[in-house]
């Protein structure tokens, strides 16, 4: 049994119990949340994207950016096989290089968490999706058990949707609500939470304004990291939704003193990009949130990417996609 | 551990610096008959090349030639006249790296902004006024539209090379000639134009560039056959232009100095306002006439925008104008740094609180960091005088309508900003506020169809889009 | 016995009120033929300072109606004027001379040219003004708004059709005037003042001061809350010219310069004397969702 209930709020965010205390006040509090100006936000991620990351700061940041990626596949047709070959990818990015380190996670469908926990162990954490992935459209008590079923497998992290239905038709409280009862569902027999993450699928939000408010309602219903796509939905994480999403964690530890989680997923496959993201989350974030605790990326094929470019940058030889595995 | 960017400099290999250079008089570099005077690398005080100062007999041969290259270049079709502008358009292009390093190097502005910024808008200069060329016609400023004559053009420092083609670009289209003298201590991209224009065989004395100091420029403006006078610069300047072509014939723009407010409402999109009052005080240093230099920010917001500024600012990275990261270059001149020093130190005499970003200035070469002064009344200097340099004077406001009082409440009017996500209200302040550009829920945008210039004593005319034509014909009032 | 007649001593229209000369003085008007006609007030620097401070409290109001509403008053001057046509014709024939059909044909002119620019007050923003495709994704554009205080030197011969031609284009986009009339020939511009004052054009819009340009344009032209001036009526007068122009820059006013003769007022005017007047003002927004 939990010795503590999950839902108990941190010292910092009892101030805000008001506000998710009815329908009426949540709408009221994320309205009046400041808008996003979409040329501006755009622009400043534009600006960020032309700094020169070069020599000892790129190495820095390959070998960050690879410490960061969620190893992900969610596809209909993985199976075991497939899983434990990302796994063992997962452990060992670079067979060839013992110096390169592991990846944070890897993010795969509840029902093979276990084959992917047999592999990695405890090296490297096993995320899985849950809640009706991708498109959130089930009951809870499925939502729930679905969740639950990847806990006990043994994830580590569980990838949410939400309900961007319930969200794009304002009813605030229902998805607040949802987060909070998956984020219950997460809480192992002893006690301890696999580590939530709450997808908000902005490709289908739209706007960015609707991006910052998913961004403060997620976090106050209590998740542990807040991630732009399922990977399923065009388009998934742009530099410009990252940036609000880093505004957004960045205001609520100043508020809260709670500090929250980015993982932009989906459409990040060069070295190039992932080091436009962590240019972002300095500039943005700052460098509290350069850890994998606090910054994840959730992308298959930019690992491969990173991985020649860490060649190129320790042989000083461009490098050719045969010399890295394609799990 | 900390994400350390490792420098990154853009190199200067691609710029060929000549030890010395004469004056563009007829299609070619000519002797002065003056002194000369050294430029310099404001990020390292190296002299970069030693600079004829052209002398009123220089001056007198240029406008000689400018009028003799007249006759022709009035007289050739529009369409031809478009095709050589066309020509320099992509040469700039072409040479635009070359161009952005030598203007970081001569100017000290970050060569992210150089590269970015200034090129690619001298470049669609050009590309936008070749396009009039051959339409002036239709432009609505009469009938049958002809060409002035002779334009003396004096330049600043601040945007050495876009402030030529804003000058350069619509007198050619129109059929003009001119002689353009660019800012004493910025004069090599101007140089390195005149070489883009023989290398686009423009005919002789289309396009004169003559080098020199406030004698020179006099000598450019008084010049009895100049037709026209242009000038972007400081507003004692400019009213010195406006009383020495009184009582001629002389056709007059002046575009002078500004001390913009830029406002913030508390229902504003807070971290793009944020970014627009960096962007709008510390883009370029700051020298920028337009810049926004004094922002107004409602009172019930003003702390939490203050310390987000703060914050923000913190992230600005000054240095090496060559670095591609670096944020904020070298203050142009150490006269300039001279003034911005010391109307910052009166700011702080006067009892305004005085915050600038802690950061280390480079040993050598003009730096000033940038710097908020709060507390700022408009009965302080800094908050009416234009300090053209990065720091930012914050006033605060209850209601619209004192914003806007404020705001005007200025000799200048050349530009302003508004942040609100209200868009009535937009409209009202856009409405109200006495500045040629109002650039609402953004900032120190330029582009070559958006017309520019001052209310007031921030001069008068415009440059820019079909209005900017009117500068440069016969009769026409845009 | 002949009736003894009243003679009349004009005063100042400023402010919507027609006090006399702060200085007391005034000075008398003879016809074209030398003979006494009427006292008009002869206006001073101080008379210059407090219509400066009428027109710029009238700014604000006039330059926010709409355009629409002021192309209505503007074409309401005209209909008061048409019903004093006698009067004007009067006026002019005693000022300028010359025959009876001379002066009709002054006054015609003279109402039909308010009309015309009574009609341009709600189009000239559409014929100057654009919307500029600039490179990015902004919406932009570029409208003209007046420029606020204007000083008008109205011409010394053409006693109406002249100074209706010099105020009109002032006033139809928003600014308001301040009018010195022709010196010798103020009759008209008296006239049009009483005009002015029951055809709906709020106090300080217009404000005309009889008097000496020579004497006046100096204090108007160095005024630093007069935005611009046209110094029309000291055309020919070089010295004096240069010399407005250059106080002028003080400020930075917007200078029409004063041509070498009066020009041909029954000419068409084109937008020039509009233009000369107008800001034009350039407002960027972003277009996103």
């Amino acid at each position: 049994m939990p010795t503590t209930a999950p839902t108990d709020p941190a010292p910092g965010l009892a101030a805000y119990s008001e506000v998710t205390a009815s329908e009426a006040s949540l709408r009221r509090f994320l309205h009046g949340l400041p808008g996003v100006d979409q040329v501006g936000a755009e622009a400043r991620a534009a600006g960020l994207g032309t700094r020169s990351i070069k020599t000892t700061a790129k190495a820095w940041a390959l070998d960050l950016a690879i410490r960061m990626v969620d190893l992900t596949t969610l596809e209909g047709q993985d199976t075991p096989g497939k899983v434990r070959a990302l796994a063992s990818k997962a452990l060992r990015p670079d067979p060839a290089d013992p110096t390169c380190p592991s990846v944070a996670a890897v993010c795969v469908y509840g029902d093979l968490v276990g084959e992917v926990k047999a592999i990695v162990g405890d090296q490297v954490n096993v995320a899985a999706v849950a809640t009706a992935f991708p498109s959130g459209r089930a009951s809870m008590d499925v939502k729930l058990a679905d969740t639950r079923d990847a806990v006990a497998a043994g994830a580590d992290e569980i990838d949410m949707v939400i309900d961007r239905g319930a969200f794009l038709a304002g009813r605030y409280l229902q998805v607040f609500e949802e987060i909070v009862a998956t984020r219950e569902a997460c809480v192992r027999p002893d006690g301890s939470h696999a580590h939530l993450k709450v997808i908000f699928e902005t490709g289908e939000l739209q706007t960015y304004d609707n991006v910052r408010r998913a961004s403060w309602l997620a976090m106050l219903a209590g998740t542990d990291f807040i991630k732009t796509s399922t990977g399923k939905v065009q388009p998934a994480a742009t530099l410009p939704v990252t940036l609000v999403m880093l505004e957004a964690v960045r205001d609520f530890r100043e508020a809260t003193g709670v500090q929250i989680g980015v993982k932009p997923a989906g459409g990040i496959r060069t070295a190039k990009d992932a080091i436009k993201y962590l240019v972002m989350v300095n500039e943005i974030a700052g460098d509290d949130w350069l850890d994998p605790d606090w910054f994840r990326f959730g992308a298959s094929t930019l690992l491969n990417d990173l991985l020649m470019q860490r060649t190129k940058m320790t042989t000083g030889r461009y490098s050719g996609p045969d010399y890295f595995t394609l799990d | 551990m900390a994400f350390e960017y490792a420098p990154a400099p853009e190199s200067r290999s691609i710029v060929d610096i000549k030890p010395s250079y004469g004056l563009f008089i007829d299609g070619e570099f000519v002797d002065g008959r003056g002194a000369s005077f050294k430029t310099v690398n404001p990020a390292t005080e190296e002299t970069l090349a030693e600079v004829a100062e052209a002398s009123d007999a220089d001056v007198d041969l240029a406008v000689r030639a400018a009028r003799r290259a007249f006759r022709g270049w009035s007289r050739m079709s529009g369409k031809e006249r478009a095709k050589y502008l066309f020509r320099i358009a992509r040469i700039i292009q072409e040479r635009g790296r070359e161009l952005a390093v030598l203007e970081s190097i001569d100017n000290g502005k970050p060569i992210k902004e150089s590269r970015d910024v200034d090129v690619p808008i001298v470049a669609a200069h050009f590309f936008y006024y070749a396009g009039w060329a051959d339409k002036l016609e239709h432009a609505g400023l009469g009938p049958n539209p002809q060409p002035i004559g002779v334009a003396g053009q004096v330049i600043p420092w601040n945007f050495p090379l876009m402030m030529l083609a804003w000058k350069v670009a619509p007198a050619l289209a129109c059929g003009n000639t001119v002689v353009l003298k660019p800012a004493e201590t910025t004069p090599l991209t101007a140089l390195l134009f005149a070489e883009i224009c023989q290398q686009a065989d423009l005919p002789p004395g289309v396009v004169n560039i003559v080098t020199g100091a406030g004698g020179t420029g006099q000598a450019v403006v008084s010049h009895p056959d100049v037709d026209k006078v242009a000038f972007t610069g400081s507003t004692e300047v400019g009213k010195a232009i406006a009383r020495a072509v009184a009582g001629t014939d002389k056709k007059v723009t002046l575009e002078l100095g500004g001390k913009a407010a830029n406002i913030v409402f508390d229902d504003a999109p807070i971290d793009q306002a944020v970014d627009g009052i960096v962007s709008g005080i510390f883009f370029n240093q700051g020298h920028v006439c337009c810049a926004g230099s004094r922002l107004l920010v409602q009172e019930s917001v003003a702390e939490e925008v203050l310390a987000r500024l703060k914050r923000r600012m913190g992230t600005l990275r000054l240095g090496d104008p060559l670095d591609k990261n670096t944020d904020i270059g070298a203050i142009n001149s150490r006269e300039q740094l001279d003034r911005i020093r010391e109307l910052s130190d009166i700011g702080e005499a006067e009892g305004a609180e005085r915050w600038a970003v802690a950061c280390d200035l480079p040993s050598s070469g003009f730096w000033f960091p940038p710097t908020v002064f709060t507390g700022v009344t408009q009965a302080h200097r800094i908050a009416r005088e234009e300090v053209f340099g990065p720091v930012l004077s914050v006033l605060t406001f209850r209601t619209p309508a004192e914003a806007v009082e404020k705001a005007n409440n200025t000799p200048y009017g050349l530009s302003a900003g508004v942040w609100t996500e209200k868009g009535s209200r937009i409209l009202h302040m856009a409405s109200q506020l006495r500045a040629g550009v109002v650039w609402a829920n953004t900032f120190n945008k330029f582009d070559p169809a958006s017309p520019f210039g001052g209310y007031k004593e921030s001069g008068y005319g415009r440059e820019g889009g079909r209005q900017g034509l009117a500068a440069y014909l016969k009769g026409a009032e845009a | 016995m002949a009736r003894i007649d009243v003679r009349k001593t004009y005063k100042l229209y400023i402010g919507g009120a027609f006090p006399r000369s702060e200085s007391g003085h005034s000075y008398e008007v003879t016809d074209s033929k030398g003979k006494f006609v009427a006292n008009a007030a002869l206006a001073s620097r101080k008379d210059v300072r407090d219509a400066v401070v009428a027109a710029r409290k009238a700014f604000g109001p006039w330059s926010a109606r709409t355009a629409y509403n002021r192309g209505q008053i503007l074409y309401r001057i005209a209909e008061v004027m048409e019903d004093r046509r006698p009067q004007f014709e009067e006026a002019v024939k005693q000022s300028e001379g010359g025959s009876a059909a001379a002066a009709r044909n002054q006054v015609d002119a003279a109402v039909d040219r308010l009309v015309w620019y009574a009609g341009w007050a709600d189009k000239l923003a559409q014929v100057i003004g654009n919307a500029n495709p600039v490179a990015g994704p902004f919406f932009n554009h570029t409208a003209p708004e007046p420029t606020g205080v204007v000083g008008v030197l109205a011409p010394q011969s053409s006693s109406l059709l002249g100074l209706v031609s010099v105020v009109a284009p002032v006033i139809v986009t928003g600014n308001v005037a301040v009018v010195v009339s022709s010196y010798e020939r103020p009759l008209p511009a008296v006239t049009f003042s009483e005009v002015l004052a029951t055809s709906d054009v709020p106090g300080g819009v217009v404000n005309v001061l009889t008097g000496d340009a020579g004497t006046l344009g100096p204090w108007l032209a160095a005024h630093m809350d007069v935005n611009a001036i046209d110094l029309c009526g000291v055309a020919g007068a070089t010295d004096l010219a240069t010399s407005l122009e250059v106080a002028a820059a003080d400020n930075l006013k917007r200078v029409r310069r004063a041509p070498d003769a009066e020009p041909d007022w029954a000419a068409e005017p084109g937008l020039a004397p509009m233009t000369a007047f107008v800001e034009q003002k350039t407002v960027w927004h972003p277009i996103g969702i």
